[in-house]
């Protein structure tokens, strides 16, 4: 009985942080058709900024230290969502109809967002602000003027130039006057590791099985998300938008639904699960600037398992994956058979972390087999579902 | 032009026709037949370490043990039964071309059988790369695990690490580089390339006219993984390293990148594009190691968003009417931009506004 019940609430974690990793891509690729690689940098700048907040309530002291989470959260999201708008308004609005090149900008968006985690100081900051200072607010002010139409094309190269050198030769005199405090990486090619307040770092033992409140405070966390997306989107408004844009985008834009607006405001609230899962994330181990990729192609294979565009799906998927995971991975299944039958030695040979994906992987495809298009496909009459 | 090079460019470069060769295949899958593969990793692996496995085999006669040196620190003390294939070193030579494609074919096959297609194959590739580093990270005993197997000595009985066997191994990998190319030419230019771009562009109707797809795309993704195993191996003997590093995701992507910056479904792009892509990152990454990664981001964009078509494309397409605007010549109209000059319709209005007079 001990035996089964700690099964499933292992099971359950896992599936709970992996559907708390996959919700957000679920939401984005299920209404807009969007694979975003950018989704685990998304989570990791999520953990940065549990990381954050937490330094800066350990200064308030040890009382106000406990209740950082109920900041982190919000703030996660909050950061999160807004630079999935930058992403969403900057790159992937070019790019809409094609799932493959949007796969490869925004890797490249990944990439980039790593390296700028790894080696943000006051400096780059500077320079980044500079840069978008000018540039944007010149071109926000030369729009205003009338320009005669043989320099149009030449307003946007020049500027870029202009506000790239100013910021670089503003920052590195910025960076050689001030010295290090202004030039030192704010996290670094390290991990950085969040402490959990105190209330979390305890856990309950019944019935012979330990429960650490960190896991169930993340089992909790992804309920209240899960109940929030669907109250959000069958509820409300913006949600009625949005279930009518994924149905029929061009129906609903001839009805006057703004289908841009509604973009944005979709990949913001994805990318904003993302931070709330980087949060949660932070609580359980280091956090790194490769943090994301360790989590995303599995929240990938819980979208493609559960089918797309069904949270339910997704729900299920994540459940059953965090479960089979657990199981195999733990070496459980050998606690069944006999040593040293064949059976034995083949799921001892998959009992490891590592190899429970192998064998994970291996049974996603023959599921596939079974049910190509995930597990409640799409209905509809299309040739090519 | 190896005399002209110095040893060091020269080792770069013969790295890059080795990836040159991957390039191609992934020119073949992806730009001629849409699938956008981002676990070419693996087949680059695998044909490395078919080729490192019968180099590990070489034992000198001096060493304490007959098995290769890093099984004595896991206490092995048999040979893995698959490792004694690679003895013979025709074996090992098919296995470097035969184990990629038919994990290839045997993948596809599962895949593309389901219509599996677009992202989704391109999620589960990049899956299956995370599965195999996992399986050979995880396996020390049999592959030596995140080191992966290195220091080779002898092959067919020549030093590998002598300048002279590397200089023909260089030439070897140029030559299979102009027969990797001479194939992909070969394979597109007739009618199995044509219903390549068929599938690519329209696959339904592909299968709607009697064709069977999923043959063509197995066949095609086996071709490439090939291609991606000899590249592998090639590049193993000359780096003298293959480990579970070469199965990164970011490796993977990477690849796709050359092809995308050479211009897809262009051979000569997929060469090209690794070419330059790999020598600007040796150039850059020399200059600026700190933020490399910011520039291989904005390379990412850049390709996707300014140059979808890629340099040969781009050279093709944009670059004989930039030359004409430039000299000043008038330039070629492709349709006319508004009703007033379509000579048809200002024929029209003549013609009505004689009759109204």
């Amino acid at each position: 009985m001990t035996f089964l019940l700690e099964s499933v609430f292992n099971g359950m974690s896992i599936g709970a942080v992996l559907l708390l990793t996959a919700l957000g891509l679920a939401i984005v690729f299920g209404i807009m058709g969007v694979i975003n690689l950018a989704h685990g940098e998304l989570m990791m700048l999520g953990a940065y900024t549990t990381f954050v907040v937490q330094n800066g309530f350990r200064q308030l002291g040890e009382g106000w230290f406990d209740a950082y989470l109920l900041i982190a959260v919000p703030l996660a999201f909050a950061v999160a969502a807004g630079i999935g708008v930058v992403l969403e308004r900057g790159v992937i609005r070019y790019l809409y109809g094609r799932p493959l090149e949007t796969l490869l900008a925004t890797w490249g968006v990944s990439l980039i967002l790593q390296q700028l985690v790894r080696s943000i100081s006051w400096q780059m900051t500077l320079q980044i602000a500079l840069f978008c200072l000018l540039f944007f607010g010149g071109r926000w002010l030369l729009s205003k003027r009338a320009i005669a139409p043989r320099w149009q094309a030449w307003v946007s190269p020049v500027l870029l130039l202009l506000s790239v050198g100013i910021g670089l030769t503003a920052s590195l005199v910025a960076g050689g006057a001030v010295g290090l405090a202004m030039t030192k990486p704010w996290f670094g090619a390290q991990g950085v590791d969040v402490t959990a307040p105190s209330w979390l770092r305890r856990g309950v033992n019944l019935w012979g099985v330990q429960f650490p409140f960190v896991r169930l405070f993340i089992i909790a966390l992804t309920v209240v998300c899960l109940a929030a997306i669907y109250c959000f989107l069958l509820r409300s408004q913006w949600g009625l938008r949005i279930r009518a844009v994924t149905q029929n985008r061009s129906m609903s834009a001839c009805l006057g639904i703004p289908t841009q607006t509604v973009d944005s405001l979709t990949f913001a609230l994805g990318s904003g699960l993302a931070g709330v899962a980087g949060c949660a994330i932070s609580l359980l181990g280091s956090v790194s600037p490769n943090t994301g990729q360790n989590y995303i192609v599995e929240a990938f294979m819980v979208v493609v398992v559960g089918g797309v565009g069904k949270i339910v799906g997704s729900i299920v998927a994540a459940l059953g994956i965090g479960f089979v995971n657990y199981v195999i991975g733990s070496g459980l299944m050998t606690r069944f058979l006999e040593p040293q039958t064949a059976l034995f030695d083949f799921f001892e040979f998959f009992a490891s972390t590592s190899m429970a994906r192998v064998m994970v992987f291996i049974l996603i495809i023959a599921f596939l087999q079974l049910r190509p298009a995930g597990l409640f496909p799409q209905k509809g009459r299309a040739v090519d579902a | 032009m190896p005399p002209l090079l110095p040893g060091f460019r020269l080792d770069l470069l013969h790295r890059y026709l080795a990836l040159a060769i991957v390039a191609l295949g992934i020119d073949l899958i992806w730009g001629f037949t849409g699938l956008l593969s981002l676990g070419h990793g693996i087949f680059f692996a695998l044909g490395g370490y078919a080729i490192a496995l019968h180099l590990k085999l070489q034992v000198p006669a001096t060493a304490p043990s007959p098995l290769p040196d890093f099984m004595s620190l896991y206490g092995v003390t048999e040979l893995p039964w698959f490792w004694y294939p690679f003895y013979s070193f025709a074996f090992a030579v098919a296995a470097v071309v035969l184990i990629p494609a038919l994990l290839a074919a045997l993948l596809g096959y599962l895949v593309f059988r389901n219509r599996i297609r677009g992202v989704y194959f391109s999620i589960l590739t990049q899956a299956a790369i995370i599965v195999f580093f996992n399986f050979f990270n995880g396996q020390q005993k049999l592959f030596n695990g995140t080191n992966g197997l290195t220091d080779f000595q002898t092959l067919l009985g020549f030093p590998v690490r002598n300048a002279q066997t590397q200089y023909w191994f260089y030439v070897i990998t140029v030559i299979f580089l102009a027969l990797a190319y001479l194939l992909c030419r070969c394979l597109t230019m007739g009618r199995f390339g044509r219903l390549l771009v068929a599938i690519r562009d329209d696959e339904v109707r592909v299968r709607f006219s009697g064709y069977n797809p999923t043959s063509y795309k197995v066949l095609v993704f086996a071709i490439s993984a090939a291609l991606a195993g000899i590249g592998g191996a090639f590049f193993t003997l000359r780096t003298g390293i293959i480990s579970p590093r070469a199965m990164d995701i970011a490796f993977s992507i990477e690849m796709v990148i050359w092809v995308a910056v050479g211009g897809r479904a262009t051979l000569i792009g997929a060469v090209l594009g690794a070419l330059l892509v790999n020598f600007a990152r040796s150039l850059l990454s020399e200059q600026f190691a700190d933020i490399w990664l910011f520039f291989q981001g904005a390379l990412f964009l850049i390709v996707v968003l300014a140059l979808p078509t890629g340099i040969v494309g781009w050279l093709r397409t944009e670059a004989p009417n930039l030359i004409t605007k430039l000299l000043g010549r008038p330039q070629p109209v492709a349709t006319y931009p508004e009703l007033e000059f379509d000579p048809e319709v200002q024929y029209e209005r003549q013609v009505l506004e004689q009759e109204g007079k």
